[in-house]
């Protein structure tokens, strides 16, 4: 196996055992994506020079004796839209080209903290608005199973190259789906943790009571490091949460014997592709085969989700992107007044998702129409989180497709929002619970595209959501990797 | 509740100068999501409150303590216009 097709696990081994530098490592990220990013488009940066003296810092501690843990050395990426302090961050939106951040955001700060090394700033649809990259003002970014679909979205660059292995590991953020969507499109592992878990600071921000960071890995064990060193109570984020933290590794071995596994009857029929809905069933039959009692439940609540996330993700979003206004950072318009120029300014650097979404919400909040659609929206929200609390009671956690569809053409959704909007109905109700879920690769559709397969647990679930998700990654025993058919030769 | 939206105000309070052209496409197109999101308005049951964080917060409070802000000088290199430390814009309202 080359040295980019490894996992974090395996790469640290191999690390520690002085069989390979940080360096080597890093060049062979590096190499991958100078062979790669023609066809994917998945970074908007590439860091080399930081990268490199990142590396010989983390080899020359290792030699010291210092070893600051399993990302100790371990080449990742970020989605574009956290601030990395000296290092361009646009967010993929003209309204930030050229932005560089004078702080690094939380996560940024944690993983330098671990020893990790920075390859780059990943794409994604311009402020994470989307589920395809085609939203990115910089271009989309392509699926290495088939260059002429999309990785899904947001973190669409992310989900690429952690499958194409120009990243060992990514973070992404996840508003309604925008890590797992992407994962489940390229074959990766992505992860959404508990709401308030992982820090907000120096995220842009998308809609803040939603917003969470989470990995993007190719193994489930690989998703528990990253957590681990990034989460963690932030005084800099006032929605942190300062309380007792699950054990993400603390049961990845233990299966799934005796387990409560309940499989969510609104994510199916209509919409799902047959091939998704084969898979789905085709692992629950293994888990129930591996000792998990599996029942069916019902969360009615979940038929009105979607409606619930497109007013309230909005809303927060107007609100949010009000401080783009070319006053003090980013591109700025002409205006004779203030009012003009902040107008100009926005008109000009905003793309059409954002625009379509900031004018969404704005009316959503607006006099007389509050209570009809944001103060409605919260409601469905709490009723919501009533119908998993009430699922919880009966099982451990909740399973489902992660994406209705495998990956879908570049340019078949962009002219129809709802449709793009869709992309999303698995991923939307943990977001809007604060709840947290994982997807897992579990097998190619016949044109060999990946499927996910999401678990969902309670808040602060993480420990037997990873247990489970283990469990699916070891049933499902996916293998495969994607071949880019230029490069096969 | 039928949706009639008054486009241009919309736009005016987002502070976004479209095009009339623009504004009717946008218009056309919040016809069709809003048609969709009024299913919120079909969630039935008992009256709930409206929610925001899962885990129940409710408020934090730092410390009130003296620490380090961001570099003057590096926050500024970032604004379009910048005078003696500050940011520099046009006037707020029409002079005669």
């Amino acid at each position: 196996m080359t040295l980019h097709e490894l996992t974090i696990a395996e790469a640290g081994e191999r690390l520690r055992a002085g069989e390979v530098s940080s360096s080597d490592l890093l060049e062979a990220a590096l190499d991958r994506a100078s062979l790669t990013e023609a066809q994917l488009h998945a970074y908007l940066t590439i860091d080399r020079e930081g990268a490199r003296e990142t590396a010989r810092r983390a080899d020359a501690d290792l030699a010291d004796g210092i070893d600051h843990g399993p990302l100790h050395g371990v080449p990742v990426a970020l989605k574009d839209n956290m601030c990395t302090r000296g290092v361009e961050t646009t967010a993929s939106s003209q309204i930030l080209a050229g932005y560089i951040p004078p702080y690094d955001a939380t996560v940024t700060r944690k993983l330098k903290e671990a020893g990790a090394v920075i390859v780059g700033k990943t794409n994604l649809d311009e402020f994470a608005m989307g589920s395809s990259t085609e939203n990115s003002a910089y271009g989309t970014s392509y699926n290495p199973w088939d260059i002429g679909r999309v990785p899904g979205g947001s973190s669409g660059g992310s989900a690429a190259a952690v499958a194409i292995g120009s990243a060992f590991a990514a973070l992404g953020s996840d508003t309604g789906g925008s890590i797992r969507q992407p994962a489940s499109l390229t074959g990766v592992v992505g992860l959404k943790p508990t709401y308030g878990t992982v820090s907000r600071y120096g995220l842009i921000a998308f809609a803040s009571s939603l917003d969470q960071i989470g990995p993007l890995s190719r193994s489930v064990q690989d998703a528990a490091f990253m957590l681990e060193a990034i989460w963690g109570h932030d005084p800099l984020d006032a929605t942190s949460y300062a309380g007792e933290y699950p054990q993400p590794s603390a049961a990845l071995d233990d299966g799934v014997s005796g387990m409560k596994v309940g499989v969510v009857k609104e994510l199916a029929g209509e919409g799902y592709e047959p091939a998704v809905e084969t898979a789905v069933s085709a692992m629950v039959d293994k888990l129930s085969d591996a000792g998990a009692a599996v029942v069916e439940v019902s969360l009615p609540t979940f038929d009105i989700a979607l409606s619930a996330y497109y007013l309230i993700a909005p809303a927060e979003a107007s609100a949010n992107l009000a401080r783009f206004d070319g006053v003090r950072y980013g591109h700025r318009g002409e205006g004779a007044t203030t009012e003009t120029l902040m107008a100009r300014t926005r008109a000009e650097g905003f793309g059409p998702e954002v625009t379509r979404r900031v004018l969404l919400g704005t009316y959503a909040l607006s006099a007389g129409y509050y209570d009809a659609f944001y103060g409605q929206a919260q409601k469905v929200r709490s009723a919501i989180q009533e119908d998993f609390s009430r699922a919880y009671e009966s099982v451990d956690v909740l399973v489902s497709p992660t994406s209705p569809t495998v990956a879908f053409e570049a340019g078949a959704r962009m002219d129809d929002p709802l449709a793009m909007y869709l992309s999303d109905i698995c991923t939307i109700p943990s977001n809007l619970a604060g709840h947290p879920a994982i997807s897992i690769p579990i097998g190619l559709d016949e044109q060999n595209l990946p499927i996910g397969f999401q678990v969902m647990a309670p808040a602060l679930g993480e420990t037997v959501m990873f247990q489970v998700a283990a469990a699916v990654e070891t049933l499902a025993g996916f293998a495969e990797r994607p071949v880019l058919e230029e490069l096969a030769s | 509740m039928p949706i009639d939206i008054d486009i241009a105000h919309v736009a005016r309070l987002a502070r976004l100068d479209l095009t009339a052209e623009e504004l009717e496409s946008y218009k056309t197109q919040l016809d069709v999501i809003l048609d969709h999101a009024t299913q919120v308005q079909s969630l039935e049951g008992d009256p709930r409150e409206e929610s925001a964080h899962p885990l129940g917060l409710v408020n934090a409070f730092r410390q009130d303590e003296r620490r380090p802000s961001l570099d003057r000088d590096e926050v500024l290199s970032q604004a379009p216009e910048t005078k003696d430390g500050y940011f520099v814009v046009p006037p707020a309202m029409e002079t005669q």
